[in-house]
């Protein structure tokens, strides 16, 4: 048996696979929680697009929103600190109540916008995926603007929300105690989101809602039948799910750092569509696809902050970051293709609703 | 007695009609859908509505549904006069509506489906899908059916799926139940099975509208019969005193010719020999798996078979539509597998599609130029890369009369034409000159009795010049009625071939839903005896 394993470890290919998982387990610790923090963002941002497209609404301008949301936080956080003074902040998370006010004005923004989304693609009826991308390119040229001007001022420096501390003991416990680091050991909107995803899941399978916001992503004529107002609630949803958007955007500049800089969504919301897709229009299903694509830039970090030893590390230090910032896209290519099961989305996406003739 | 009561006297000797609309009127530009339309229902009463495609039928359904607003006239339920703004109110007068085109969302479960909009709820935020299977298994029972709450609706057949229909109206309690065209996609079992639900309906006290243009079957299940004509109520029948002839020429204003003569067939040489033929579906799943047929000239095979058994695909590969994944095609003995559609097009081979919005229409270009979709490349109609715009113009004026199209202009786009002269249009550029094989889908799917007069009888004609016609259809009437050969495809299978003459409409029925049929099947083998 020995002698097996022997002569497999000798087979450079296979040595350097069983290095891998060696290596990838005992970084896990590490990688977990560096993997939920990294798909915070791109999970909010796959939630808001399930809660649009689960309705029949087709939302690109999630990037747009969540940047938006970011700046509008942070620059509120910032204002209302020159108002009002930092303040203390509680022990646990942080809170103070600038970052409060700003929060609810990142929130705020983000149902603006996607009130705005949801005007143009629901009354006017105008292409869903031009609205989306005109609120993408508006929020990159409008906050990158604006962080221009605002760079030759000097804004109250702001503080941002605190990770909750799991106690070692329990931290250092093996895979459970891990995992209970990597989902909890975050702030209020990492640990919000992880109970979103649940609740939102619940919700959208057994509520009233879900099931009326199913009907009218699939069939709205059909829902229209039995009575429901098919362009209230996709009204409604559209501007609920730009709260989640803006959670994502608050998540960047307010909780993983206390800054805004310009462009600094990078892509998250695209990703987080792709999450979307890939987790097939499911809350728990995005959260997972999140995870996976955070995964795969979590172990780049892990990389480059603790390289493996021996061989692998050679082998992985020649490879460039980029390819794992890519990963997600490449999974979702073959997602797409089908390779990975089949991805339908909800039959009346992007279409929008007209009622009959009822004058 | 005093005559304090006057109105319990009255109701006594009439009883006040669960539903009556007074008056009803209704202009569109242009158009009165409805010109002071009356009608009453009784309860336990079904009432038929027949009249043709834009006779009005469906206005004034959708103004009792609350999706229209009239612009004159009254609603009275139970003697009431209510006022119904949308569908919720008419749901909530108990008003239910089965609509032309299955309102269920195929990815939700029956249960899911049928409590939509009227959800039974566990508390004020999650759905109780277990009583709600629960009622409907007991719903259903009563009514003396089966239906799996937990199913997939699109797992389910198609007369299954109008049960679940009946069944969302029962789970709301509806007293007043509207079906418009129900038995549109049914086979003749299913359409027996639920006459005897409406009828079990009656039975339980419910009023029953029944909205048709099918004259057999209005006879069959009716009550009583209103027959409308371009807005206006024409007559009101009871069946056991009126004929389809009598109802058709009240439909139609004029006489009308129910069944064709079909006349005698004199097949001549094999046109279209199919052998072995494998077509897939856009998914990739083998729907057409192993035809075998033959067509000679001066014949008509029609094809039988509920939506969706592989004949959409059949009709596409023979086309060359769509990829041939293995099998031979050929035409006049001509091997044309896999040939390109302009190549077999120029082997004079007419096709009408299926969908005529979509694929026979390019729908905003002039009826000019739709009637040379096929042709508009070659002489006289073009000379080198110019077209000739005088001689397309005057081939569409001698087209359009000579097929009744009725249109202002031959320059207005095709999009402007009803569903008929649409079909027209197609007829007319598909049938005209020397035509080795018609190919036609659904040739007259949604048109009313007129112009499905109009079209049978030109099929007969290019029959009768000696054109080969495949015909296909899931109107089992309109096979049944034209065919001298019928096949019935079942599962991608031409299961069986009869006699079109002598062929029992049961046992086709019989072979479309099951693929098997018992005795009679005649040649299996395709070719004409």
């Amino acid at each position: 048996m020995d002698a097996l394993l022997h002569a497999l470890n000798g087979i450079p290919v296979l040595g350097l696979v069983f290095q891998f998982v060696e290596y990838f387990i005992t970084s896990l610790p590490f990688t977990a929680h560096v993997a939920v923090q990294l798909a915070v963002p791109i999970c909010l941002a796959a939630l808001c697009g399930v809660m649009c497209e689960r309705s029949g609404v087709v939302n690109i301008g999630l990037e747009g929103i969540m940047l938006t949301c970011a700046f509008t936080g942070w620059f509120a956080g910032a204002v209302v600190t020159g108002v009002l003074g930092p303040g203390t902040p509680t022990p646990i998370f942080g809170f103070t109540v600038p970052l409060l006010l700003a929060l609810v004005a990142a929130i705020l923004a983000g149902m603006l916008l996607s009130l705005l989304h949801a005007w143009l693609s629901i009354s006017v009826r105008a292409d869903q995926i031009i609205s989306g991308a005109i609120i993408n390119i508006a929020a990159i040229g409008l906050t990158g603007y604006m962080n221009t001007l605002l760079s030759t001022q000097t804004l109250a420096a702001t503080s941002n929300f605190s990770a909750l501390r799991i106690p070692a003991a329990v931290a250092g416990f093996p895979v459970v105690g891990w995992l209970i680091n990597a989902l909890f050991g975050q702030g209020p909107i990492g640990i919000a989101t992880v109970l979103i995803v649940i609740i939102f899941q619940i919700l959208l399978f057994r509520s009233r809602w879900g099931l009326r916001t199913r009907s009218v992503g699939e069939h709205p004529r059909a829902a229209e039948t039995v009575g429901i107002d098919v362009i209230r609630l996709r009204y409604r949803n559209v501007v609920m799910s730009g709260a989640l958007a803006a959670l994502g955007g608050a998540y960047l500049s307010m909780e993983a750092t206390n800054a805004f800089q310009a462009g600094m969504t990078q892509g998250r919301g695209f990703i987080g569509l792709a999450a979307m897709i890939v987790g097939r229009w499911t809350p728990v299903g995005a959260f997972g696809a999140a995870l996976l694509f955070a995964s795969s830039q979590a172990i780049s970090q892990s990389i480059s902050v603790s390289p493996p030893p021996g061989d692998l590390g050679t082998l992985l230090s020649h490879v460039p970051t980029q390819f794992f910032d890519a990963l997600p896209y490449l999974i979702t290519i073959v997602v797409l293709a089908g390779l990975i099961g089949r991805s339908i989305a909800p039959a009346a996406d992007g279409r929008p609703y007209q009622r009959e003739s009822a004058s | 007695m005093t005559s304090g009561f006057p109105a319990t006297a009255d109701a006594a000797r009439a009883p006040v009609p669960k539903l009556e609309m007074r008056g009803i009127t209704k202009r569109y530009p242009g158009v009165t859908a409805n010109d002071h339309i009356d009608l009453d229902l009784q309860p336990g009463e079904i009432h038929a509505l027949l009249g043709e495609n834009g006779a009005g039928k469906t206005t004034l359904m959708n103004i009792l549904y609350g999706l229209a607003v009239p612009d004159e006239g009254q609603i009275l339920i139970d003697g009431t006069p209510v006022r119904i703004a949308g569908p919720s109110d008419a749901i909530a007068r108990g008003i239910e509506m089965v609509h032309q085109h299955f309102m269920l969302i195929p990815v939700l479960s029956v249960a899911e489906n049928v409590v939509l909009g009227a959800e039974t709820m566990a508390n004020p935020i999650f759905l109780d899908l277990r009583e709600a299977s629960r009622r409907i298994r007991k719903l259903a029972g009563k009514f003396g059916f089966e239906l799996d709450p937990d199913a997939k609706v699109q797992s389910l057949s198609v007369g299954q799926q109008q049960r679940v229909e009946i069944l969302k109206m029962l789970y709301r309690d509806a007293q007043i139940l509207v079906l418009d065209e129900p038995t549109a996609v049914l086979t003749p079992s299913e359409t027996e099975e639920i006459f005897v639900l409406l009828r079990n309906l009656a039975k339980d006290g419910r009023s029953i509208i029944f909205i048709s243009h099918k004259l057999q079957e209005v006879l069959e299940i009716a009550d009583r019969i209103t027959v409308i004509r371009r807005g206006r109520v024409i007559g009101e029948r009871i069946p056991a005193k009126t004929n389809a002839k009598e109802l058709a020429e009240l439909m139609v204003g004029r006489a009308v010719l129910l069944t064709i003569d079909r006349g005698q067939s004199h097949p001549t040489d094999v046109r279209l020999k199919v052998e072995g033929l494998r077509v897939r579906d856009d998914r990739g799943g083998e729907v057409v798996r192993g035809v075998d047929l033959e067509i000679r000239g001066g014949e008509i095979l029609g094809i039988a078979g509920v939506a969706g058994n592989g004949q959409d695909e059949l009709v596409e590969a023979l086309v060359g539509l769509r990829k041939v994944a293995s099998g031979r095609v050929s035409l006049a003995g001509r091997d044309v597998t896999g040939a390109s559609p302009r190549t077999i097009n120029e082997a004079n081979v007419g096709y009408v599609p299926g969908d005529r919005q979509r694929f026979g229409l390019i729908l905003p270009f002039p009826l000019t130029d739709n009637l040379v979709l096929t042709s508009y490349y070659k002489p006289p109609f073009a000379h080198g890369l110019i077209r000739d715009e005088g001689a397309i113009l005057a081939a569409a004026r001698d087209r359009i009369r000579e097929y009744d199209v009725r249109t202002p202009s031959p320059l207005v786009p095709a999009q402007t034409l009803s569903g008929g002269n649409q079909q027209k249009l197609i007829v007319a550029r598909e049938f005209v000159g020397d035509t080795t094989l018609l190919v036609l889908d659904q040739p007259t799917r949604g048109l009313d009795v007129g112009s499905i007069e109009f079209i049978h009888k030109r099929i007969i004609e290019k029959r009768n010049v000696g054109a080969a016609v495949l015909l296909v259809s899931a109107e089992l009437d309109e096979v049944m009625e034209l065919s001298d050969r019928i096949a019935v495809m079942y599962r991608g299978k031409l299961v069986a071939f009869l006699d079109g003459r002598t062929a029992d409409k049961y046992q086709v029925g019989l072979l479309m839903a099951t693929g098997e049929g018992g005795s009679g099947v005649a040649d299996a083998t395709g070719s004409a005896s």
